[in-house]
């Protein structure tokens, strides 16, 4: 009974007071109190993946996408041992307040650049901040941390003094890099990963064609992923439907051989594959010794985007077969017979009854193997040479290598805003209520 | 009854051994190198303190450090690093700090500050050893012996696929090299962007003919499989697999680049005391010395010179395999660990976009 009703019944039984419980008490708030009991009930079941949700994946994620904008290498310093937090490059950043972008540094400018060196000594940040310009311009990391070396031997004039230490501290681009990074906040990351940076006057440019690589990456890695996926697509179309066609004894028998690749570790899978592609491989070495290539034209399978392409295409294809196999073994055979017996060709059949049934379940299969493909990591890394690896292998790069953690995030970023978009074009298009995942 | 009283003594006095017993995790790169270093180093140390020793390998131990120390979650006490990365890593503040007195003397009384070489003391790292970036082959595989760092970029001389690591660290240098840069002049014209264009312009001629390793286990392994017919190689790793293996593998030393590996302590590690402790106690006089029985790589003290002898098979004399030996100095290159802590954003930049391409 709904509340109209409900208030309608007491208009007609009793106008001057409501409908009562057993003990009294009026039926509607003894209703809402139930019903708040029972909605309270279900949230503390759900409670615990919530929090497990939110703890795991949105809060890292949300990490991330912070750091990709802030990092405060130029602007705070922390103790690793004690927590201890000290604002670092505070004289330089108010002469940035005090001064229009496009300034000639003055010795003011300088005055507060050494006062500022004198402190990264003193906390030893000078590293850090360094670390932070080179981020921008290459070749700074070096002159903050000579330069913070004697900062307690600086003397007025100051722009000539630290000109002796290195003629660079004039250097226009240095100073605009500077200025960018005494605030936290920061796009400069996000441009970098979309191969753009600024110039001297803050305008944003391309960088040199040598350093480009990041889009190139990008769009290497969308492409490959859809190859992949169409690959994953072709192979296992046939196989999914003679599982979904074989008698379920003889089918289990078969499913069997789909899945044990899967419960196989990815790295013995991908080491496999080494062993098999390389040029003194298994493949190889057959195909010479059947007389059917020269030893000197072994073909070069591995360690180029070939590589990639049979890897990730083998380890991947169970993501497709399965959602396949489940949208098809329910389609009940008599349609098609059906759609014979009454003249259609088999091709006919196949397009107009079977196909558009297991739609659901190729956009799934697209969907997994695709969204799994744009992240891949180890197996590029290990087959796929230097024209092989995808976006995924520079955020690695970043991550642990150059430990540039904000242009890492900046990139992670770009990748999930892209599947992202892939996704909700994807519902636009097939619409997401129509995914069939087992 | 009587067996559960036995039972929870003995849980209970495991738990005690477990909390008295020390343990020192150390991090290395793995293989015949850090077989080297728990035969030197590792065994000894637990023989005499007790205190137990894990030994974790990785590609490059200095790479996990900046994410264990800003996570609070520091689980490695020992990492050995090549010298750029412990400049870099102790100027970002994600070393402790150790003291050069804790270092033992020599045996006939110099100070550790005048017996170690020189640079070999750093701020918060102390060298153990001196390795070498060389170029190997496989003397079955080639056509012609190779002779000089050109003929490892020359693939119309001998041809055939080349290893090399996936760094523009020592990529770059030998390229100059190659192309008949003195060693006197390689960071000074790598310092300019015509000279890194030249570097790549040397690379662009056999890119199409490099397998890239990372691990220092790979170019023995892809030497052997003949998957390459010359390798870029850190000397050590070539030596054992040539002497204690039998591979037919031969170093060539003209470009060699020469390079520490320090050991360092993570900012926070868990085990700080023990590991100054092993530290002081693995870079003394003998156990550098013993440790060149295992390995091809020289001790970082002048004192341990004179004990290498011979390697740990008993026949083979240490001294000619040496990056340090005499005669392998002909056309060597030192390491500039400050070029490469400048530039090393900078061109592993360009180096990933070269690639790319």
């Amino acid at each position: 009974m709904s509340d109209a009703t409900l208030s309608q019944a007491t208009a007609v039984n009793e106008p001057s007071a409501g409908l009562t419980t057993a003990d009294g008490k009026p039926l509607k708030q003894a209703l809402l109190r139930a019903q708040s009991h029972a909605r309270r009930r279900a949230f503390l079941l759900v409670a615990p993946l919530l929090a497990f949700i939110l703890l795991t994946f949105v809060m890292p994620i949300g990490q991330m996408l912070h750091r990709s904008v802030h990092n405060e290498g130029f602007t705070w310093h922390e103790d690793v041992t004690t927590g201890h937090r000290t604002p670092i490059m505070t004289n330089l950043s108010q002469w940035f307040d005090d001064n229009p972008l496009g300034t000639e540094p003055d010795e003011a400018a300088f005055a507060a650049l050494a006062a500022d060196l004198v402190v990264l000594r003193e906390v030893k940040a000078a590293g850090q901040a360094g670390t932070r310009i080179n981020y921008e311009r290459s070749g700074s990391r070096s002159m903050f941390t000579k330069a913070a070396r004697r900062a307690n031997k600086l003397e007025a004039p100051y722009k000539e003094a630290l000109l002796e230490l290195d003629e660079d501290w004039v250097d226009p681009s240095l100073w605009r890099v500077m200025r960018d990074a005494s605030s936290s906040y920061t796009a400069n990351f996000y441009l970098a990963a979309l191969d753009r940076t600024k110039d001297a006057d803050g305008k944003v440019t391309q960088v040199n064609e040598n350093r480009q690589v990041y889009v190139k990456l990008f769009k290497r890695t969308l492409f490959l992923s859809i190859i992949i996926t169409l690959l994953t697509l072709i192979l296992a179309y046939p196989i999914a439907h003679l599982l979904a066609t074989l008698p379920l004894g003889k089918s289990n028998l078969l499913m069997i051989l789909v899945l044990l690749p899967f419960w196989t570790s990815l790295l013995v899978r991908t080491t496999s594959w080494m062993v098999l592609l390389q040029s003194q491989g298994v493949v190889n070495d057959a195909l010479v010794g059947m007389g059917l290539l020269g030893d000197e034209n072994r073909l070069e399978m591995m360690y180029n985007q070939m590589g990639t392409l049979i890897a990730m295409t083998h380890i991947l294809l169970p993501f497709m077969v399965l959602p396949l196999y489940s949208v098809m073994r329910p389609i009940n055979p008599s349609y098609v017979r059906a759609a014979r017996s009454l003249g259609a060709t088999s091709w006919t059949a196949f397009r107009r009854i079977y196909f558009p049934q297991t739609v659901p379940g190729i956009g799934a299969g697209a969907l997994l193997v695709f969204i799994l493909a744009v992240g891949y990591y180890i197996t590029p890394a290990l087959v796929g040479g230097a024209d092989g690896q995808l976006i995924s292998n520079l955020i690695a790069f970043h991550m642990q290598k150059s430990l540039n953690w904000s242009l890492a995030a900046a990139l992670a970023a770009l990748l999930l805003g892209g599947i992202l978009i892939l996704y909700w074009l994807y519902d636009r298009l097939v619409g997401i209520d129509n995914l069939k995942l087992g | 009854m009587k067996i559960k009283t036995a039972l929870l003594a003995s849980a209970l006095t495991t738990a005690a051994a477990v909390a008295q017993a020390q343990e020192v995790t150390v991090m290395s790169w793995g293989g015949a190198y850090t077989k080297s270093q728990v035969e030197a180093y590792h065994k000894p140390f637990t023989a005499e303190t007790g205190i137990k020793i894990v030994s974790v390998d990785a590609d490059n131990p200095a790479t996990p450090i900046k994410a264990q120390v800003e996570a609070g979650n520091v689980t490695i006490d020992v990492a050995d690093v090549e010298f750029s990365d412990a400049v870099r890593l102790c100027d970002e503040g994600l070393l402790e700090e150790i003291d050069v007195s804790i270092l033992p003397a020599a045996p006939d009384g110099t100070p550790a500050e005048d017996d170690f070489i020189e640079g070999a003391l750093q701020d918060c790292a102390v060298a153990n050893i001196v390795w070498s970036t060389v170029f190997a082959y496989n003397t079955e595989n080639v056509s012609s012996a190779p002779a000089s760092i050109a003929d490892f970029f020359d693939t119309t001389k001998i041809p055939g696929k080349r290893g090399l690591r996936k760094s523009a660290k020592a990529t770059l240098e030998m390229a100059l090299m190659a192309d008949g840069v003195p060693a006197a002049e390689v960071y000074d014209i790598l310092d300019t962007e015509e000279g890194v264009d030249r570097a790549f312009a040397v690379l662009d001629k056999i890119k199409d003919d490099i397998v890239w390793w990372e691990a220092g286990a790979q170019p023995p392994q892809l030497l052997a499989d003949g998957e390459v017919v010359m390798s870029t190689a850190y000397n050590g790793r070539i030596f054992n697999a040539a002497v204690a293996e039998s591979q037919p593998l031969e170093v060539v030393w003209d470009g060699q680049i020469l390079d520490f590996d320090l050991f360092v302590v993570p900012k926070g590690a868990p085990n700080k005391e023990a590991a100054l402790d092993f530290i002081a106690y693995s870079t003394d006089t003998q156990r550098l010395a013993d440790q060149a029985s295992w390995i091809s790589y020289g001790p970082a003290r002048k004192s341990s010179g004179s004990l290498v002898g011979l390697f740990s098979d008993g026949k083979t004399e240490m001294a000619p395999h040496m990056p340090t030996a005499e005669a392998n100095l002909g056309n060597a290159l030192v390491n500039n660990f400050e070029f490469w802590v400048d530039k090393d954003t900078e061109l592993n930049e360009r180096f990933n976009a070269w690639l790319a391409n």
